[in-house]
């Protein structure tokens, strides 16, 4: 039998004159965890789309257990065994979780056994170790369920090469090892798994090869043991990097923010303070009530008691208009649904928050302070775009969250939260968000840090408090700041 | 992509991007030329003026329209309010005089968008249900005001403005080009325009950048409500009556105008000077079948055909 489940040889495809692909050879073994990475537009999903049957290529050949296939739909591809777990999820969000499992093969002779259905769907997302109702409502589940179900509904298919296209950004540590627990016993069974992860830490725990993309080319591929996170990093951007986490001189002033007794949606009986140039993480599970309490801080959701304290006097903050107008800005979860209009340039995003800087008389935009303003930002921030001009739409994930933090440096903003600041970043983008991070800070902010990766908790924070089902378990000082300490605080007492 | 390459994507977007925006207008000049070359009786001063005259009303109505749609609302009762306020009107410039008038007609207008407006942004109803009953009500007090019968206007003055003209301009058509002027400007050049816009591409991200969204749906609900007391009152001035029967669908045609201008039904996209060209497609269109005499119904079907083109011509049907 053929080695290798998959050879695709000199595959090239372009967009629009584009060459995104220019020349690729990937081999990948049976029952391999194959790691692929590769900073934002190296290629790694188109070539993935094309391997799913998503893209035609146009030229190359792509081989199967030693034959040569055509894949020229997603239909042909999971005839072939190819099943795909995309970045952006493709759940409907009002149908049921089983529903959404088992869209395409819903009926037998034209009737729906829902009984059946349901158990079924029960079943496979229990064997993937998740306990989901499977009549509840997509939308309703948090977006680490959703993609559970995603994998869940892929497997469900009869797959032998499963690709993963970034499956842990959106969850916690302890879900991510219930997810790998999963692929080992899908390698075991045979399944060849192509995963593309930013999340190096994780690569090197689960893959037994990792193959490097930049620029539309392979820059490298070799057994995970011949490889050293110092070499991919290098292979990915094409150069080195010395630290992920920039140093800073905390310079940590009087309290600026004080929350008690913070109940609401989620949570309850939140209470913590935030200082001048201090950075704050809030750590937790996701669905722990995180970015619920960051949001009734805010304004944006109504919170049932407690009081929030801005500079030592109880502010009343109802909307997210109030709590812009106490200084306080949010950079949310979710950039593209929260954060930006994508389809208006950058200069009207930027001024957004704070548009009362550059209105004359009658409301009417002074389009030329517009522009030097937006422009200085732009530079100041390093947002890489031919103009300010430009649509968000067309920008990297990196620099369309550069958009964001520049929308809250404009509005003078003394309180940032950042809800998950760097997910489905590349790590070069990600480096320069955390100087940014830093800048806040040391322009006298105060910053809470919420985020899902330990590491980067860990890397920039001053101070971490952790909640758990929506009650603060706990606050570790700086030098008690360890990924085991937090994990501790984070599943302790608690039987889930 | 490399930077490089994605720049040059970026062009090419925003070169294609620059063309669309310029279909409504060609099709406007294409359609033009078409209907000089079809009849002798168009490209008369007395033609133009007449259609335009006749577009008046569709234009400073589209105007309102083309902001709701914006926000990503719709607006159906703009026909019932124009024959509400026309009658309000009417019957105060008989009781009580022209100002009277002016107030109560501006008046109900507004309380109709406030209420519309009140129930979309605050109360989170669908604009499409919110309107419909507005659409019914306000057709309903017409009727009541009127009696069922069209009120006579005697005011000169009234009669002047529908009829009269300024340098050959009909006032009417004076009227809509500045209403159309203030919209275009409010749009592309205040702080309210770009809100507007930008709520309907992204509701969400505005009110998270601490904008008061609410505040800025309400509002458009009421200058739309305010501009279609204008079209009653031009509507009275031209046919000396105020009638509880005028503006019957003039929501589609409203509506129709702003989509053949390429504005977005999901809202966020379309521009003044775009719906503008919808108006006068879709008034060129009937107009130059009346001349060639062109019977009422089949006439129906062409506009329908029509619409369909110039959207597909756009190619943004999805969004």
């Amino acid at each position: 039998m053929e080695e290798y489940c998959i050879r695709m040889e000199n595959i090239k495809k372009s967009f629009g004159g584009i060459k995104v692909l220019r020349g690729i050879n990937l081999k990948v073994r049976r029952g391999e965890i194959h790691a692929l990475v590769g900073e934002n537009g190296a290629g790694k999903s188109t070539l993935m789309k094309i391997l799913s049957g998503a893209y035609k290529k146009d030229e190359g050949r792509i081989y199967i257990d030693g034959a040569a296939v055509e894949i020229g739909s997603p239909r042909k591809g999971r005839e072939l065994g190819i099943g795909t777990v995309y970045q952006e999820f493709e759940l409907a969000g009002d149908l049921s979780v089983a529903e959404n499992m088992f869209l395409d093969r819903l009926d037998t002779h034209g009737l729906v056994h829902w009984k059946k259905l349901y158990r079924r769907a029960e079943q496979a997302l229990k064997e993937l170790g998740f306990e989901i109702n499977p009549k509840e409502q997509a939308k309703n589940l948090s977006v680490a369920y959703q993609q559970v179900v995603e994998i869940a509904k892929v497997l469900s298919i009869s797959t032998k090469i499963l690709i993963l296209d970034e499956p842990t950004a959106v969850l916690t540590p302890k879900e991510s090892e219930k997810l790998f627990d999963t692929l080992r016993m899908l390698k075991q069974t045979g399944v060849s798994i192509i995963y593309i992860s930013h999340r190096l830490e994780e690569i090197f725990e689960i893959a037994d090869t990792i193959t490097v993309m930049r620029d539309g080319e392979i820059t490298g591929s070799s057994p995970k043991e011949d490889i050293g996170m110092e070499d991919v990093i290098r292979l990915m951007i094409g150069r080195e990097l010395s630290t992920l986490y920039p140093l800073r001189d905390a310079c940590i002033g009087e309290e600026i923010l004080r929350v008690e007794h913070l109940s609401g949606n989620r949570f309850s009986d939140i209470g913590f303070s935030l200082c001048r140039g201090e950075i704050l993480g809030i750590s937790g599970l996701v669905g722990s009530g995180r970015t619920e309490i960051a949001r009734a801080i805010f304004g944006a959701d109504t919170r049932r008691s407690g009081e929030i304290y801005i500079n030592g006097k109880e502010a009343s903050i109802h909307s997210p208009a109030d709590g812009v107008g106490l200084g306080i800005g949010l950079v949310p979860e979710n950039r593209k649904e929260q954060a930006l209009v994508l389809a208006m340039p950058i200069r009207h995003n930027v001024t957004m928050c704070n548009i009362k800087k550059v209105l004359g008389r009658l409301d009417i935009i002074r389009q030329r302070q517009e522009k030097a303003l937006v422009g200085d930002l732009t530079k100041k921030l390093a947002v890489k775009a031919d103009t300010i001009e430009a649509a968000v739409q067309n920008l990297s994930g990196g620099n369309q969250q550069k958009v964001v933090l520049a929308k809250w440096f404009n509005a003078d903003s003394q309180v940032i939260i950042l809800d998950e600041p760097t997910r489905g970043v590349d790590v070069g983008a990600k480096v320069e968000i955390y100087n940014l991070i830093n800048q806040f800070a040391q322009r006298g902010l105060g910053v809470i840090l919420i985020s899902s990766e330990l590491s980067e908790i860990i890397g920039m924070c001053d101070r971490v408090i952790v909640i758990d089902e929506g009650r603060q378990i706990g606050q570790l000082q700086k030098d008690e700041l360890s990924e085991l300490n937090i994990m501790k605080l984070a599943v302790g007492g608690t039987v889930r | 992509m490399n930077t490089q390459e994605s720049l040059t994507y970026v062009r090419k977007n925003a070169a294609a991007a620059l063309v669309k925006k310029y279909i409504p207008a060609l099709v406007f000049l294409v359609l033009l030329l078409v209907s000089s070359l079809l009849s002798d009786a168009f490209f008369t001063s007395q033609n133009i003026f007449n259609l335009l005259r006749q577009l008046s009303g569709t234009t400073i109505i589209s105007m309102g329209m083309l902001m709701v749609i914006l926000t990503g609302g719709i607006d159906l009762s703009v026909g019932s309010v124009a024959a509400m306020t026309g009658v309000i009107f009417a019957y105060y410039l008989n009781s009580a005089g022209l100002g009277v008038a002016l107030l109560m007609t501006f008046a109900c207008a507004a309380l109709t968008g406030l209420v519309t407006g009140y129930l979309v942004s605050f109360q989170n109803m669908a604009p499409f249900v919110a309107t419909l009953a507005s659409m019914t009500a306000t057709r309903g007090i017409a009727y009541i005001v009127s009696k069922g019968t069209p009120i006579q206007i005697k005011n000169p003055m009234v009669l002047a403005f529908g009829k009269g003209s300024l340098f050959r301009i009909p006032f009417p058509v004076i009227t809509a080009a500045l209403v159309f002027a203030a919209v275009a400007f409010v749009l592309h050049y205040t702080s309210f325009g770009r809100f507007v816009q930008a709520i309907g591409s992204n509701e969400t991200a505005v009110k998270l950048s601490g904008v008061r969204v609410q505040y800025y749906k309400w509002t458009v609900y009421i200058i739309v409500s305010c501009l279609c007391a204008f079209a009653g009152i031009i509507s009275d001035g031209r046919s000396g009556v105020g009638s509880a029967n005028i503006g019957n669908g003039m929501e589609l045609d409203a509506i129709a105008s702003c989509v053949i201008g390429g504005a977005s039904l999901s809202g966020g996209k379309g521009s003044a000077a775009n719906a503008l060209m919808g108006v006068l497609i879709l008034g060129m269109i009937g107009n130059i079948m009346n001349l060639m005499n062109v019977a009422g119904y089949p006439q129906q079907v062409i506009k329908g055909i029509i619409i369909v083109a110039a959207v597909l011509l756009q190619g943004n049907q999805k969004s």
